[in-house]
C-alpha cells in the first residue's frame, strides 16, 4: 500500500482509540479532580458496559441496532448505579482517603473481575452493530460504524463539558473540585457531589465501551489496557482538566495509531510511555492542569 | 472530619483465647475421618491427576472446555474400573494462563497435593515455563498444547504430548494441499510468541517443498484488540493469507480482516485456533463463507463420523454443531480438547502397563509412555489413528482440512500419518531419570 492510504488508515484508527479513549480518560479524570481518588478500578467499570451490553443486546430481540439503543442508555445506568453502591459502601467509610481509596479500588477492580468471570465466563463474546455500512475506499474498506463511534464520542465530549461549563450541577462539582471545604461552607452537599462524580465517572467508561463493543468484544479482562491508557491520558492532560483530557487522547490514540502502523505496537506503548516520564518531570500538572495550591 | 484516619489492627488483633480455637479446630479437622480415609490402605487411593487449567486469563474459554473434556474422560475411565483398579481423581490448579503461575502450580501439585502425574496445559508459554519445574520435581508432565516446543526435545525427559499433533508436523502434512488448491504466495499472520513462532519458522521450509513461498511474515502480540493497523502490511500480490490467532480478540481479527477486504479478498488459510470457542455464524464473520480452516478434530458433526466420535461427542456434551448440548451459543474448542481425552487413556495405558502403584513408580511411567508406539482409532482415541515416537514424547496423526460452508465447517480433505512424520531433533531416552 501507497504512503498515503497507509497514512489515512493509520489517522482513522487512532482518531477511533482517542474516541473511545477521551470518553474512558474523562471518566477517571473527573473521579480524581473532584474526589482526589485514583480509581484503579475504573477499567473494571468499562468492562461492565461492555459485558452488559452483549446482555442486554442479545436479550432484545428484532433489529440490532433496537438491541444496542437499549444497551446504550441502560448499561451505563446500571453501571453507574453499582458505582454508586461502591462509593456509599467502600470509599465513603474510608473518607476519601487517598492511600486507602487506592487498595479499595484495587479490591473492587478484583471482585469485579472475578465477579464478571463467574457470572458471563470467560467467553469473548460478539455485540451486532447497529448498522454494518462498509465505506469503500479506492485502496482499502473501512467500518462506517467505526467512524460513527468518533462522532458519538465528540458528541458526548461536548456534552459532558456544557454540563460541566453552564449548569448549576457543573457549577457545584468545579466548585468541589476546588475547595470542598469551602464548598461545604457554602452549604454544598459534598457528599452528595462525590457519590454522583464516582458514578458520573463510571458511566462515562461504560459509554465508552458500549460503543466499543461492536468491533471489539466483551470479555472479563478487557478493562486492564483502557486503565493503563487512561491513566497516561490522565497524566499527560493534566488531572481534571477537561480539555488536557481531550488532547492528550487524541494525541496518544493518534500516536498509537500512526506508529504501531509504520513501525510496531511495542514502540507506540514505549512512546507513550516516555511522554509520561518526560511530562512528568518538566511539568508534573500535566499540559493544561494547573498546579497545585 | 478524622482526616488522618488510619488502620489500626492491633483492635482486631489475636488474642491467646482466640490463637488456641483455633489450633484446636485445625487438629480436629485433621483428625476428621476424610483426613486418613486412605492413609492405611495405599491400594484404594485413588490415582491423583494435577490439572494444570487455564481457568482464568487469555486461555480461559479454553480452560473450561479442556475440564469439560477431562471431566467426561475421568467419568468414562473410572465407570469402567479405573486405573489399575483405582479411581482416578482430578485436582484442578488454575494457572491464570501465565507461565510464571504455571511452574509454581506445577510446585504446588509436586509438594501439596503429591499428584501422580500433573496434566492439561494448552499455551506453549506455560508450558515452557512449567516443564523445568516438572523436571526438578521428577513429575510425568502430560501437555495437550500443539506446540513443537515438546517434540523439539528441549524440554525434559518428563514432557509428554501424546494426545495432540505438534505444529510442525501439522504444517507439514497440510502444506502440499495448501500450495496445490489455495495459492503459492502466502502471506502469515501469527502470534508473536512461542506457538506462532512454530508456525513462522516451519511453514516457509514446507511451503518452498511444494514450490510455494511465504512472501510477508507479520506478528501480533497476543494481548492485542485491534488489528486494522497490521492489514496494510499484507503485501498486495498475496495469494493466501495464513492465519492463525488466539486469545479473546480473535472475532475481532476476522471481522476486521473482512472489513478491510470485502468480497475482494485474497484465499483464508485459517488455523482453527483463529475461532475456537467463537460461533462461526457470528454476525461479520459472513466473509470466511468459502474459506478453509485446520481442524485438529471436527467441530461439527460429519456425516462420515465414525462410532467412537459420535460416542465421544456425546460424553462430553456437544451437539452437531460443535456447541454445548442444551446452549448453542457455548461454542467449544473441539480442535484441540480431543487432546485430553486421548491424553488421559494413553496415561492409562502407560500405568497399566509400568504396574504403577505410586509416586515412587514415576520413572517407570515415564519408561512405559515412551515404549509406547502406536494408538488405534476407537472409543480412546477417537480423533483418528495415531503412532507414537517415545525419543522425543510427541505422537502423530491425521489432520483435516475444513471449509465453511452455509454456516457450517465441512471437512474436504484428510492428510494421512505419514505425511507429517519428520526426522527426530533429538532424543530425550537418553537424558537421566
Amino acid at each position: 500500500m501507497h504512503f498515503g492510504p497507509h497514512l489515512l488508515l493509520a489517522a482513522l484508527e487512532g482518531l477511533v482509540t482517542s474516541a473511545v479513549l477521551a470518553l474512558t480518560a474523562l471518566g477517571l479524570s473527573l473521579v480524581f479532580g473532584v474526589m482526589r481518588v485514583v480509581n484503579v478500578a475504573h477499567g473494571e467499570f468499562f468492562m461492565l458496559g461492555a459485558v452488559l451490553a452483549w446482555a442486554i443486546s442479545t436479550a432484545i430481540s428484532g433489529h440490532p441496532a433496537l438491541g444496542f439503543l437499549a444497551a446504550l442508555v441502560i448499561a451505563p445506568l446500571i453501571v453507574g448505579a453499582i458505582a454508586l453502591v461502591a462509593e456509599r459502601l467502600v470509599l465513603r467509610r474510608l473518607n476519601y482517603n487517598p492511600e486507602a481509596t487506592i487498595v479499595a479500588t484495587i479490591g473492587m477492580l478484583y471482585i469485579i473481575q472475578q465477579l464478571a468471570l463467574s457470572f458471563y465466563g470467560p467467553e469473548a463474546r460478539p455485540v451486532e452493530p447497529p448498522f454494518s455500512y462498509r465505506i469503500l475506499l479506492p485502496w482499502f474498506g473501512y467500518s462506517g460504524y467505526k467512524l460513527s463511534i468518533i462522532a458519538a464520542s465528540a458528541l458526548l465530549l461536548t456534552a459532558t463539558w456544557l454540563v460541566l461549563t453552564r449548569t448549576k450541577v457543573g457549577l457545584i462539582m468545579r466548585a468541589t473540585q476546588y475547595d470542598s471545604e469551602t464548598a461545604q461552607a457554602f452549604g454544598i452537599a459534598v457528599g452528595r457531589v462525590y457519590g454522583g462524580v464516582f458514578a458520573l465517572g463510571a458511566m462515562l467508561a461504560a459509554i465508552a465501551a458500549v460503543l466499543i463493543v461492536p468491533i471489539s468484544q466483551a470479555h472479563y479482562l478487557m478493562g486492564q489496557d483502557p486503565l493503563l491508557l487512561s491513566f497516561i491520558v490522565v497524566i499527560i492532560g493534566g488531572l481534571g482538566s477537561l480539555r488536557g483530557t481531550v488532547v492528550a487522547a487524541v494525541l496518544i490514540g493518534l500516536s498509537d495509531g500512526i506508529i504501531s502502523m509504520f513501525f510496531s505496537p511495542t514502540l507506540a506503548k514505549i512512546i507513550a510511555t516516555l511522554l509520561v516520564a518526560m511530562v512528568l518531570v518538566f511539568r508534573p500538572q500535566g499540559l493544561f492542569g494547573t498546579a497545585s495550591r | 472530619m478524622d482526616k488522618n484516619k488510619t488502620f489500626n489492627l492491633s483492635k482486631t488483633g489475636l488474642t491467646r483465647r482466640t490463637a488456641l480455637k483455633g489450633l484446636a479446630a485445625g487438629a480436629g479437622l485433621a483428625m476428621a475421618p476424610g483426613f486418613v480415609r486412605y492413609s492405611q490402605a495405599q491400594s484404594s487411593a485413588p490415582i491423583k491427576i494435577g490439572f494444570q487449567s487455564h481457568r482464568t486469563g487469555i486461555g480461559a474459554a479454553y480452560g473450561r472446555w479442556y475440564e469439560k473434556t477431562t471431566a467426561a474422560a475421568v467419568k468414562a475411565i473410572n465407570a469402567a474400573g479405573g486405573i489399575n483398579g483405582r479411581q482416578v481423581e482430578v485436582i484442578i490448579e488454575d494457572d491464570g494462563t501465565d507461565p510464571g503461575r504455571g511452574a509454581e502450580v506445577v510446585g504446588k501439585f509436586a509438594t501439596q497435593h503429591k499428584t501422580d502425574i500433573v496434566f492439561g496445559t494448552l499455551f506453549s508459554h506455560v508450558v515452557i515455563g512449567s516443564a523445568p519445574a516438572a523436571g526438578e520435581n521428577k513429575m510425568p508432565y502430560f501437555v495437550v498444547s500443539e506446540g513443537h516446543h515438546v517434540a523439539s526435545t528441549k524440554l525434559n525427559r518428563y514432557v509428554f504430548q501424546p494426545g495432540i499433533t505438534d505444529v510442525k508436523s501439522q504444517i507439514q502434512s497440510m502444506a502440499p494441499w495448501i500450495a496445490a488448491n489455495a495459492g503459492k504466495k502466502v502471506t502469515q499472520i501469527f502470534p508473536d510468541f512461542a506457538f506462532g513462532y512454530d508456525h513462522r519458522d516451519y511453514l516457509p521450509p514446507a511451503l518452498k517443498a511444494q514450490g510455494a513461498e511465504v512472501i510477508a511474515q507479520i506478528a501480533i502480540p497476543p494481548t492485542e484488540s485491534s488489528f486494522t493497523k497490521y492489514f496494510p502490511q499484507i503485501p498486495a500480490e498475496t495469494e493466501v493469507i495464513y492465519h492463525v490467532m488466539v486469545g479473546p480478540a480473535v472475532l475481532t481479527f476476522v471481522k476486521e480482516l473482512g472489513e478491510f477486504y470485502g468480497s475482494n479478498r485474497p484465499q483464508l488459510f485459517g488455523f482453527m485456533d483463529s475461532l475456537e470457542a467463537v460461533d462461526i455464524n457470528s454476525p461479520g464473520l459472513e466473509f470466511l463463507d468459502g474459506s478453509h480452516f485446520w481442524e485438529g478434530s471436527p467441530r461439527y458433526a460429519q456425516a462420515d463420523d465414525s462410532a467412537a466420535q459420535k460416542a465421544y461427542r456425546a460424553a462430553v456434551g456437544i451437539d452437531d454443531n460443535g456447541a454445548a448440548v442444551g446452549d448453542p451459543k457455548d461454542v467449544s474448542t473441539a480442535s484441540h480438547m480431543f487432546g485430553c481425552w486421548e491424553t488421559l487413556y494413553v496415561v492409562k495405558k502407560a500405568m497399566e502397563d509400568a504396574g504403577y502403584k505410586g509416586p515412587e513408580d514415576r520413572a517407570k511411567l515415564v519408561e512405559a509412555t515412551e515404549a509406547l508406539t502406536a494408538f488405534a482409532e476407537g472409543p480412546e482415541h477417537p480423533q483418528g489413528p495415531k503412532t507414537f515416537n517415545g525419543k522425543i514424547h510427541q505422537c502423530f496423526g491425521i489432520q483435516n482440512i475444513s471449509k465453511v460452508e452455509g454456516g457450517k465447517l465441512k471437512v474436504v480433505h484428510k492428510t494421512k500419518i505419514e505425511d507429517g512424520l519428520y526426522e527426530a531433533e533429538g532424543d530425550y531416552t537418553k537424558q537421566a531419570l
